[in-house]
């Protein structure tokens, strides 16, 4: 990554004639905001917009999880039911079978029925659904990746618009900063603070954030990730700052609060939006990813990533339970990635914003 | 002794047992007849000690487990990975018999001729050392071998000093001042007559069962005055430790000065060679012993592949029952256990059947409700905590757990369940979490390291409310589980060494145990029925709820034969066939 200006300006929201991507409008058709065209530009494409669907489905059927779970399987997600039964194909049977033959050694759960009314993907360790886990699994996993996304963007637009503009020393301690934080490994860092913060919480002043709230994964995994968007905002920022609807401003007397409120922040909206479903689809991986070694989301909540390391004792026998929370992983991943491509495309065909980073 | 690596953390922790036997007063000597559990000493050798075949000598024994077991000093080790090959290389003046089954729990003369009858009140033990042994280097083993020995249990800060040999004369100087030990009237050699004298300060009816684990190895007189770590020290058993790399493997052959003087205490071994290795998953040595390219899995089977054990593979597994249990300490000093209500609620809400499936199943696992496992010196069926009550666990009673919880006023209270992070273990705390939910706390597992769990537990400053923990026995009395665990000497505030984890101090409970300590050295029935008072007034207090004891599986490959498994310290590696 580059700390030099990394995107073309785009032009300003309020100027109606110039395109998102600073192209001057074409022909004479009735001239439209920039924004308008973006979106113009993003319903012609076809993969963002199915991407969109699926997301959307993603998000609705995970919404519906209470549903699921009280009015269709009619199970307790977060309730052990180790000598609960269910019925399949009329018959009630052990959610967790005990091997009958040779030795009459180990005891596997419930595969997957195919019924959604009884475990439809068969129980996990604990005798529970996998399916309404998987449902509140990916609540959970949205929340923290879609939340943390917007908290890291927030801090890099804090941290990237102030180095940007106010130059030298609040430049270099920001830019330093950011640097010794991206220095270190990504996940190393994020299995770090975790591991530390999962003990005893969190305390910033007035604020307390309990060893199991969800909010702590959302604080880890949208600090680590503010110098991946805040370095590529802040040389924007500092391009920005040399062109001459800036220097005018500054001619006229505008205050820098002024300027950065209506003249830079605007211009850096395009890219912040851009980056957010990549950083939800990063942050959502590595949420799975500290759940998954038992430091992000807290039993007995779930987080697909929970679900993965339920399963991964059950691999050999009971694949499902690991399967199934990795394909949601994969499909959501690629969804929220295909969908930042878009608005990548329609925001600012030009930049090269993954080459940047 | 814990099962896993980590148990060498339990150090010194254990100091009730000696402690608490030296101060039992007795002044009878110790009975040569056990309970009826089979626990004992026996002058003559045992009887069923399989005899030598020697057909089936030769080949390489191959064994696979996830990781190595730490050091290899025999004096300093104190994990059931090692304890199980020390069997094969080191001797002490005394031994458990290497036999199957409940013969295993007899002591039988090592590298002395006889057990002694002890004198001066039960105080005293004259040890004649056999003549001509070798060790594994070619040196003969001398008394001053033997008295360098004990000194060194001191100087190397064995993790039993201070409990199982404290009783010894001279042992608190040694505990006090390692490095200078001399253990003076305590362990006294003369050389001219081949004797050893072992001085007690007080009379200690599991003196014996001390004196045949492996920390009372008789060494070279030259062994290192620190722990050896990964530098094998010669020994006199069948076998010797040829290279240890904790990386790679840990390889055995036979002694070439070894000639066996009583089967019963070492047998000759049947394979040429004997090799540990180290670093595959359980998944892959599972499939390794299918296959054919190795012939023991070390570590716990996976519980993926438990089923296909039992059926496909179900002539190559071994299941025995162990004398161990596993069980959730809670805090009696921090809220909410440090109600009674409250702790018995605990008690009578924990499914234990669930906790049977949750460990594999019925056939490796059983419900407990008393701290003595089944088939032990002092236990007795008796379950106050299950619906209904009687002589065994039958199903919880949810319904009076959340009505004593309630009555405690301690509902809605945080609890956090403590627990080690991996598979059996999580499942086993997200279960107790999620029944602690059912009876009105707010509760959640929290699974830590392996590492560091067992010894985070122990102290006090942690403020661990409630646990999931294992005890497996070190030897076959009681007092190694009542006395050690929840004694009041074993309870060391703010220490990582408190094995007391409960935290638990009854006076009267404490002179109950004394008072049994104190007869077991002339009457071991007569104190086995007080050990068995002991546990229903302790299960009555609550500062444990016991879950299940469990089995262990041997999974072995095709070719092995001649499988026997000692219930003191597993399967005789060292018998097995390999051809």
């Amino acid at each position: 990554m580059t700390d030099g200006p990394t995107h073309a300006p785009v032009a300003r929201p309020e100027a109606p004639s110039a395109s998102p991507a600073g192209q001057p409008a074409s022909g004479p058709a009735p001239a439209t905001g920039p924004w308008r065209t973006a979106l113009r530009h993003l319903r012609r494409d076809r993969v963002a917009m199915g991407s969109a669907v699926v997301l959307l489905l993603v998000v609705a059927a995970c919404l519906l999880a209470p549903v699921y779970e009280k009015s269709i399987a009619g199970t307790d997600a977060f309730t052990s039911n180790v000598n609960g039964t269910t019925l399949v194909d009329g018959q009630e049977v052990p959610v967790m079978q005990a091997e009958a033959g040779g030795l009459g050694l180990g005891v596997t759960p419930i595969g997957p029925t195919g019924d959604p009314a009884h475990y439809l993907l068969g129980a996990d360790p604990q005798g529970r659904d996998v399916a309404a886990r998987l449902l509140y699994g990916g609540r959970n996993s949205l929340f923290i990746g879609a939340v943390s996304a917007l908290l890291c963007c927030a801090l890099a637009v804090l941290v990237g618009v102030s180095a940007g503009y106010f130059g030298g020393v609040v430049d270099g301690v920001l830019s330093r900063v950011l640097d010794v934080l991206w220095a270190f490994p990504v996940y190393l860092l994020a299995i770090c603070l975790s591991v530390v913060l999962l003990t005893s919480g969190l305390t910033l002043g007035p604020v307390t954030i309990d060893a199991g709230s969800l909010a702590l994964p959302v604080f880890i995994i949208g600090l680590i990730y503010v110098p991946y968007v805040a370095r590529p905002l802040r040389g924007q920022v500092m391009s920005l700052r040399e062109k001459e609807f800036i220097q005018s401003s500054v001619g006229a007397g505008a205050s820098d609060l002024r300027i950065l409120l209506r003249e830079v922040l605007p211009n850096v909206v395009p890219t912040v939006i851009v980056f957010l479903p990549l950083m939800t689809s990063i942050n959502m991986l590595t949420e799975s990813a500290l759940s998954f070694l038992s430091i992000g989301v807290q039993p007995p909540d779930a987080s697909w990533g929970t679900i993965i390391n339920d399963g991964l004792g059950l691999l050999y026998t009971r694949p499902a339970v690991a399967i199934a929370p990795g394909a949601a992983i994969a499909v959501t991943a690629v969804a929220l990635n295909l969908l930042g491509d878009g608005v990548r495309d329609a925001l600012d065909p030009k930049a090269k914003l993954r080459g940047a980073v | 002794m814990r099962l896993s690596r980590q148990s060498a953390a339990l150090a010194g922790s254990v100091a009730a047992v000696a402690l608490l036997a030296a101060c039992s007063g007795g002044s009878s000597t110790p009975t040569a007849s056990g309970s009826g559990t089979g626990t004992g000493t026996a002058a003559a050798d045992a009887g069923t000690v399989r005899p030598f075949d020697p057909a089936h000598k030769g080949g390489t024994f191959l064994a696979l487990a996830k990781a190595a077991g730490g050091t290899l000093d025999p004096q300093v080790n104190y994990t059931l990975q090692y304890w199980q090959l020390y069997q094969a290389t080191y001797d002490g003046l005394v031994a458990f018999t290497k036999a199957d089954g409940e013969a295993s729990f007899t002591v039988v003369p090592d590298l002395a001729e006889s057990i002694p009858a002890p004198t001066n009140g039960g105080k005293t033990y004259v040890f004649t050392l056999r003549k001509g042994i070798k060790f594994s280097d070619g040196k003969d083993v001398t008394v001053d071998d033997v008295v360098a020995s004990f000194q060194r249990i001191y100087k190397v800060s064995s993790p039993t000093a201070g409990s199982f040999y404290s009783g010894i004369v001279g042992a608190d100087a040694c505990i006090k001042t390692p490095k200078t030990c001399t253990l003076e009237g305590g362990v006294v050699g003369d050389a001219a007559a081949g004797t050893v004298t072992i001085n007690l300060k007080a009379p200690d009816a599991e003196i014996l069962y001390k004196l045949a684990v492996p920390h009372a190895s008789v060494l070279p007189k030259d062994a290192p005055a620190q722990d050896a770590g990964t530098k094998p020290i010669a020994g006199t058993g069948a076998y010797m430790f040829e290279s240890y790399d904790p990386n790679k493997a840990l390889v055995l052959k036979r002694n070439p000065n070894f000639t066996e003087w009583n089967r019963a205490a070492q047998p000759e071994g049947y394979p040429d060679q004997i090799t540990m290795q180290f670093g595959q998953t359980v998944e892959a040595a599972v499939t390794a012993v299918q296959n054919g390219q190795a012939d023991w899995v070390f570590d716990d089977i996976p519980a993926d592949r438990l089923g296909e054990i039992g059926t496909t593979y179900a002539d190559q597994a071994h299941v025995n029952a162990l004398t161990a249990y596993w069980y959730l300490p809670m805090n009696v000093n921090i809220p909410p256990f440090d109600n009674l209500k409250a702790r018995q609620a605990v008690n009578y809400a924990v499914d234990r059947a669930a906790i049977v499936k949750l460990f594999g199943g019925s056939n490796l696992a059983a419900p407990v409700c008393t701290i003595l496992p089944p088939g032990f010196p002092g236990h007795v069926d008796d379950c106050q905590y299950s619906k209904p009550a009687g002589a065994t666990w039958t199903a919880p009673d949810l319904e009076k757990a959340k009505q004593l919880v309630q009555e405690s006023g301690t509902a809605g209270q945080e609890v956090q369940v403590i627990v080690q992070d991996d598979e059996v273990n999580k499942a086993i705390g997200e279960n107790v979490a999620s029944t602690l939910t059912q009876i009105g706390y707010k509760a959640t597992a929290k699974p830590i390291s392996g590492n560091i769990q067992f010894t985070y537990i122990q102290n006090t400053k942690n403020k661990v409310q409630i646990s999931l923990s294992q005890w497996y026995q070190d030897y076959p009395a009681a007092s190694d589980f009542l006395n050690v665990l929840l004694g009041c000497a074993s309870f060391v505030p703010e220490s990582d060494s408190s094995i007391n984890i409960a935290g638990y101090c009854n006076k009267d409970v404490q002179a109950k145990m004394d008072e049994a300590l104190a007869l077991g050295v002339t009457d071991q029935k007569a104190a086995d029925a007080i050990w068995a008072q002991v546990d229903k007034t302790v299960m009555t207090d609550s500062p444990q709820a016991p879950l299940i004891t469990p089995k262990k599986i041997d999974f072995l490959g095709k070719r092995v034969g001649n499988y026997q498994f000692s219930k003191q310290f597993y399967m005789l590696v060292s018998q097995l066939w390999v051809q």
